[in-house]
């Protein structure tokens, strides 16, 4: 195999994330690398951005001279109200996360299955300190979850994969990642790649995707890769 | 006439006892009732159960009370922290107990303790191990997991501004925990900048009305767990 060029940034990433994020959209971004996408907001759309800690229309980090220790994100970092902000108390905030309100969420991922299910707050390692934090909340309630993470580990290891082996955050509740190598839909039929990153071919991302992968390109014809027989075409012996 | 106003908050956390459960506001260090939980640290109560989002950060608040070894269990979603490996120490020499809550639940379960609400179905955690144990049941084909309502014997909470009665504003992010809190606690202690007299809150702003709270302090100049941990502070 030839080595590909390098995948998308974190901002290509994140820029890409952004587009599909519809004007109007009330959204919340998890901690981490999802918290880019709110820099690539196509101009024209107005969305706002939830953080679960009891605030509505957070805005960016403040000046290292404005920092207000009371007016704090998800991940502990100070933010910014944006004209039209609310705050709000717990109970309030996850009524809006388990009550639907929120039309989407992007999360990071240790693992995503073929079948949606998300694995992102425990390597179940048993000297590991357990914390959840409101993972679990924002797959269960918000109507749509996406994942925003590279498409291996740093070692390599592929984070798309059959059956998730760490523990999971919800079950089937992810319907489309954004990679650095490709944005990948989770249908009936499992996983099916919708683009792929620039210099990179359709069989080089589903070699490092440990399921089958659908090539569901645009003009694509229909292609299956992987470790196994997609379950679309398992015979019924 | 209604008075809720304490003289300190030493006088305001006496009567804490040793193996009562107390509930502490904030998230990260937003909020924290720092003057509050560092009078409990010197009033001495341990064997205590603490109902708190996060563990404490730094050496100050509730990480300093975990450290002086008061606490005997945490009931939290996220006790990991950048600052601060009190809570990380105790967990793993066994010291300390931690009942795993996902963050919306930790704040519907006290909600519920306040409304008067004994348990709830929720869909967070199903299918996953926090859900182990605990009786579930489908609704619309969607499986539920069944939370028990959560209450304290005390609270103690962070405000913006309060007046006699115990009505109470709250800071941007500070708010948190802070008013479901006042609401399940049997006795809610609230430490705030500014103590007015009734008539100085506008009803139709009140975030938490009076009737939730027991014990106002005055502390007019209150410190930021922010920037006691980036001083490197420890307390006592």
């Amino acid at each position: 195999m030839s080595t590909p060029p390098p995948g998308l940034t974190r901002d290509q990433i994140a820029e890409r994330a952004a587009q599909d994020i519809a004007d109007g959209s009330y959204v919340n971004l998890g901690i981490g690398m999802p918290e880019l996408i709110a820099q690539y907001v196509p101009e024209g759309r107005e969305i706002v951005l939830h953080t679960e800690n009891g605030l509505l229309g957070m805005g960016p980090a403040p000046a290292p001279d404005a920092v207000d220790p009371e007016l704090i994100n998800a991940g502990k970092k100070p933010v910014t109200a944006n004209p039209g902000a609310a705050y709000f108390h717990h109970a309030d905030s996850f009524a809006m996360v388990r009550g639907g309100h929120l039309d989407l969420c992007v999360l990071g991922a240790m693992e995503v299955a073929a079948n949606g299910d998300l694995a992102n707050w425990s390597t179940g390692q048993s000297d590991a300190i357990p914390a959840v934090g409101g993972a679990m909340d924002l797959v269960s309630g918000v109507r749509v979850v996406r994942v925003m993470t590279t498409h291996c580990t740093r070692d390599g290891t592929p984070k798309l994969v059959e059956k998730c082996t760490y523990p999971l955050t919800g079950a089937g509740v992810v319907s489309r990642i954004y990679t650095d190598l490709a944005v990948v839909d989770v249908t009936p039929e499992g996983f099916a790649a919708v683009e792929i990153a620039p210099g990179w071919s359709f069989d080089e991302v589903a070699a490092r995707t440990d399921a089958p992968l659908r090539d569901a390109r645009p003009g694509a014809v229909a292609t299956n890769r992987g470790g196994s027989e997609p379950r679309s075409t398992r015979s019924s012996r | 006439m209604i008075d809720k106003r304490v003289a300190s908050a030493a006088e305001a956390v006496a009567e804490i006892a040793d193996g009562e459960t107390v509930m502490i506001g904030g998230f990260g260090e937003a909020g924290s009732p720092i003057e509050l939980v560092h009078a409990l640290i010197d009033q001495g109560a341990s064997d205590l159960t603490v109902i708190s989002n996060n563990a404490g950060n730094g050496q100050v608040g509730l990480a300093a009370l975990i450290r002086c070894g008061r606490v005997a269990k945490i009931v939290g979603s996220y006790p990991r922290s950048s600052n601060s490996t009190v809570f990380a120490d105790d967990y793993r020499a066994g010291r300390i107990e931690l009942e795993l809550v996902p963050q919306g639940t930790l704040a519907e379960r006290i909600r519920a303790g306040g409304a008067g609400i004994p348990a709830f179905y929720t869909p967070t955690g199903a299918a996953t191990e926090l859900a182990d144990g605990k009786e579930q049941r489908s609704f619309d084909g969607v499986p539920h997991v069944l939370e028990h309502a959560l209450r304290a014997d005390w609270a103690l909470i962070k405000a913006g501004a309060a007046d006699w009665h115990g009505n109470l504003l709250f800071n941007k992010t500070a708010r948190n925990f802070g008013p479901i809190m006042a609401m399940a606690a049997q006795t809610t202690v609230v430490q705030a900048a500014t103590v007015g007299a009734p008539g100085s809150l506008d009803p139709e702003t009140v975030v938490t009305p009076g009737i939730f709270v027991n014990r106002v302090v005055h502390i007019a100049d209150p410190a930021q767990e922010f920037d006691l941990v980036a001083q490197g502070a420890h307390y006592p």
